[in-house]
């Protein structure tokens, strides 16, 4: 019998341990650039106008899901608050929690998941830190990252220059990870065929900077789904949104799902989509050019910014309409 | 594979209902006539808020929600019980709604976070998992429901015995609804005309059991689907036995609902629980309403093996649930909606309940002082 | 809670309860309430049970019903309900 490798208390010491789990599991991926020679902090050159900045943390439960695992999540979710704030994202910071008795071959293919994610955004990990805490203390790992990212001045976003008639877009199908997630939670082969979406969103955003004047205001729709960003918008507003149902573009396996477990999509995050409300004569380019990239393939047009006051209103299939609330309570936990 | 679900969901279908249920409702005023369609189930009150039916019907032709949820008619000393159970050191297994409906002064998710051992299932299975894993520990389902969910949860006590389990019981609060439906035509203060029937509840009992109730309330008693169609269609066919001067059982829903219905799960039931008075939060005590354990299945009944009590709740003042229950008022006329009583921050069952009246008004109606005719 | 759609038995299993399938999503089912539940059956599923089993006949009648509906010419004057 021999011993998995796993991570304990010393790792965490400041002493030998934690120098070869830095040397050994940071560097190799992470040590060109910034981090190169461990600096307590990084010293970036300024890519001159205004900065966006953005922290998240990740304690999704389970580590590894179908789709990816929570090194995925804590790559692309900073990105893409990045990017849905206007921002082209250029460095990340990675704090790591681990818990004690946490398998070496599991961190290592979240770290991996990590620096594919990274390379793949063209974003560098310019520091970071490692803390391990005793077993029971923590789920795992958790990770915390923050992104700078240079502000595109082809942007001017806010919620107050939606207008009666704007469209609201999305670039892909809803409630793929959430759905994934809990599915993955249920028992063996529930959920089979679901993935999560986690993916950047980055490079749809670049896409449409030369129509930022048609551009009012983007999201990513995570925790508490499309229902919740949409909700935010239009609070308090004179304005409000009407989505109509046959229009919102579902993957039939995440509806299924969704069906059986008795939760609406609208209300499950998404972790590689995002949300983008527009001039009405912007949104078939919008959609094209989306369309044009793997991660815009499932891009539609959902629903109109109406005069609702403050409220998000469905259409529905039978022709009627309801509200569209934010969720209420605690009906998914640990998703991202 | 969702051709049984999509099928009935078909936008272009539901037109077509639309439309001649306004041709019904012209007809129905020219007649004077204001038709009240009661519905006494929580997925019918639930699809009737997702898909917005109420605002495709004629204002003559009101869908009110009556009964239909297990957890809003069970008194609040029931949670008491259960809530006691917990901080005894008792494992208590619920289904997931029940987990913040307000007792007397607290409810099982502030009991679980103070300690108490409360888990969320979504089947009654686990309770019989967790009693087989540790004999020591003692397990108590929360049986709450009407008849689809009794026939399932009764089967705990069936695998209990046959296992040779000691350390299950179940903490009863099973409910008939045909003494409902009885009690509620025959209720002076209420004025229903016909009752759109709940459907699997009706896939257990089976479709004749609504006869003779038919007959003598003089009441269209239609039995549909949850499916936006299924709802569409059984309204229409309510407004048409309402015109034709009608009063009988139509069955909308045989795909699934047979006339005698599920034999198999009636006998089971019969097995192991007999009937007895029950109360229901806002009606009052119904005879023979409810079901508990035969007296020989008494070691599966936690109030006897516990000796806790269900009885002597409070239930918040300025609360209303017993009226909308009934659908005596709309969750819109009690003073607390979306004032003080919120999903968030709920003062009785019908609001946090998953299949509560006020929860799907909350959650899926447009406020009555927000609303213009589309 | 009556979450109970509709589901393809795709599989009976040893302990006598069966495994039921919706759009690749697949959920061990309590098959002892409900007879002639075999493979590509359809089963209605709540709380873990088989509740009843849906009579695809029955289900394909109703569907083509609906479809009759939308076909004909809906006159004004059309006053009671069509044939069940």
């Amino acid at each position: 019998m021999s011993v998995e490798r796993v991570i304990q208390l010393a790792h965490g010491g400041g002493g030998r341990l934690t120098r070869e789990l830095i040397e050994t599991q940071i560097v190799p991926r992470f040590g060109q650039g910034p981090l190169k020679g461990l600096p307590d902090g990084a010293t970036l050159a300024s890519p001159g106008g205004r900065l966006v900045f953005t922290t998240d943390s990740f304690v999704v439960q389970p580590l590894e899901f179908p789709g990816g695992n929570i090194g995925d999540l804590a790559v692309h979710g900073t990105v893409n608050d990045l990017s849905v704030c206007g921002g082209e994202p250029k460095w990340l910071s990675l704090a790591l929690i681990l818990e004690e008795g946490l398998r070496f071959e599991v961190l290592e293919r979240v770290l991996n998941a990590v620096k594919r994610a990274a390379d793949a955004c063209g974003v560098t990990v310019a520091t970071g830190d490692t803390k391990v805490v005793a077993r029971g203390q923590g789920d795992g790992i958790y990770i915390n990252t923050a992104g700078i990212g240079a502000a595109c001045p082809e942007f001017s976003l806010g919620v107050e220059r939606l207008r009666e008639g704007d469209r609201v877009l999305v670039s892909g199908t809803l409630a793929d990870h959430g759905m994934a997630v809990l599915a993955a939670r249920q028992e063996l082969g529930f959920g089979e065929g679901l993935r999560s979406d986690t993916a950047p969103v980055h490079r749809l955003v670049r896409a449409v900077r030369d129509l930022g004047a048609a551009v009012r205001f983007m999201r990513d729709p995570t925790r508490g789904g499309v229902a919740t960003v949409l909700n935010e918008m239009v609070e308090d507003r004179a304005v409000g949104i009407r989505l109509c149902e046959s229009d919102l573009p579902l993957a039939p396996a995440t509806r299924a799902v969704a069906e059986m477990l008795g939760i609406d999509p609208l209300h499950a995050a998404s972790e590689g989509r995002m949300i983008l409300v527009c001039a009405p004569e912007a949104e078939a380019e919008i959609l094209r050019r989306w369309r044009a990239l793997p991660e815009g393939a499932g891009a539609a047009a959902m629903g109109t910014v109406s005069a609702d006051k403050g409220r998000v209103i469905l259409e529905t299939l039978a022709g009627g309409h309801r509200l569209v609330d934010v969720p209420r309570g605690e009906l998914l936990p640990r998703i991202c | 594979m969702m051709k049984y679900i999509d099928g009935f969901r078909n936008p272009a279908v539901a037109a077509e209902f639309v439309r001649r249920i306004a041709s019904q409702g012209r007809e129905l005023a020219a007649r004077s006539r204001v038709v009240h369609i009661m519905e006494v189930c929580g997925s019918h009150t639930m699809a009737i808020g997702r898909y917005g039916i109420r605002t495709l019907l004629p204002e003559n032709a009101i869908l009110i929600s009556g009964p239909g949820c297990p957890v809003c008619v069970t008194d609040p000393g029931y949670l008491d019980a259960a809530v006691a159970l917990a901080m005894r050191g008792v494992t208590v297994v619920t289904f997931g709604d029940m987990v913040r409906v307000p007792g007397s002064t607290t409810n099982l998710a502030a009991c679980r976070a103070a300690g108490g051992d409360v888990r969320v299932c979504y089947s009654p299975s686990l309770a019989l998992d967790l009693a087989k894993a540790d004999p020591n520990r003692e397990v108590v389902f929360l049986a709450v429901g009407f008849e689809t969910t009794i026939a399932p949860v009764v089967s705990l006590v069936e695998d209990a015995r046959r296992e040779g389990v000691r350390n299950l019981s179940l903490l009863t609060a099973f409910k008939r609804v045909p003494p409902a439906l009885r009690a509620l035509a025959a209720d002076p203060e209420l004025k229903i005309d016909a009752f759109l029937c709940p459907a699997h509840v009706s896939a257990v009992i089976g479709a004749n059991a609504y006869e003779t109730f038919a007959a003598e309330y003089r009441v269209p008693c239609v039995i549909a689907g949850f499916e936006p169609l299924d709802i569409l269609y059984g309204v229409y066919g309510i407004l048409a036995q309402v015109l034709a001067g009608e009063a009988r059982v139509e069955n909308q829903y045989a795909r699934v609902a047979r006339p005698e219905g599920n034999l198999k799960a009636q006998e089971r039931i019969a097995r192991y629980l007999e009937p007895v008075d029950a109360p229901w939060r806002g009606i009052g005590v119904l005879p023979a309403s409810g079901l508990g354990l035969r007296p020989e299945f008494v070691e599966y009944d936690a109030v006897r093996r516990f000796g806790v009590s269900v009885e002597g709740g409070r239930q918040h003042a300025g609360c209303r649930c017993g009226d909308v229950i009934k659908g005596k008022i709309r969750p819109a006329e009690c003073a607390l909606f979306a004032k003080a009583c919120t999903p968030d921050n709920p003062v009785g069952p019908c609001m946090v309940s998953a299949e509560g009246t006020c929860a799907a008004s909350f959650k899926y109606e447009v406020p009555e002082a927000e609303r213009e005719e589309a | 809670m009556c979450l109970a759609v509709p589901m393809k038995v795709v599989e009976l299993r040893a302990d006598g309860k069966g495994v039921a399938e919706l759009e690749g999503s697949r959920q061990v089912v309590d098959l002892s309430l409900v007879s002639g539940a075999t493979v590509g059956v359809y089963v209605i599923v709540h709380a873990g049970f088989a509740i009843e089993t849906l009579d695809q006949a029955q289900a394909d009648e109703t569907l083509a019903l609906f479809e009759e509906i939308t076909r004909a010419v809906a006159s004004e004057s059309q006053p009671s309900g069509i044939p069940s």
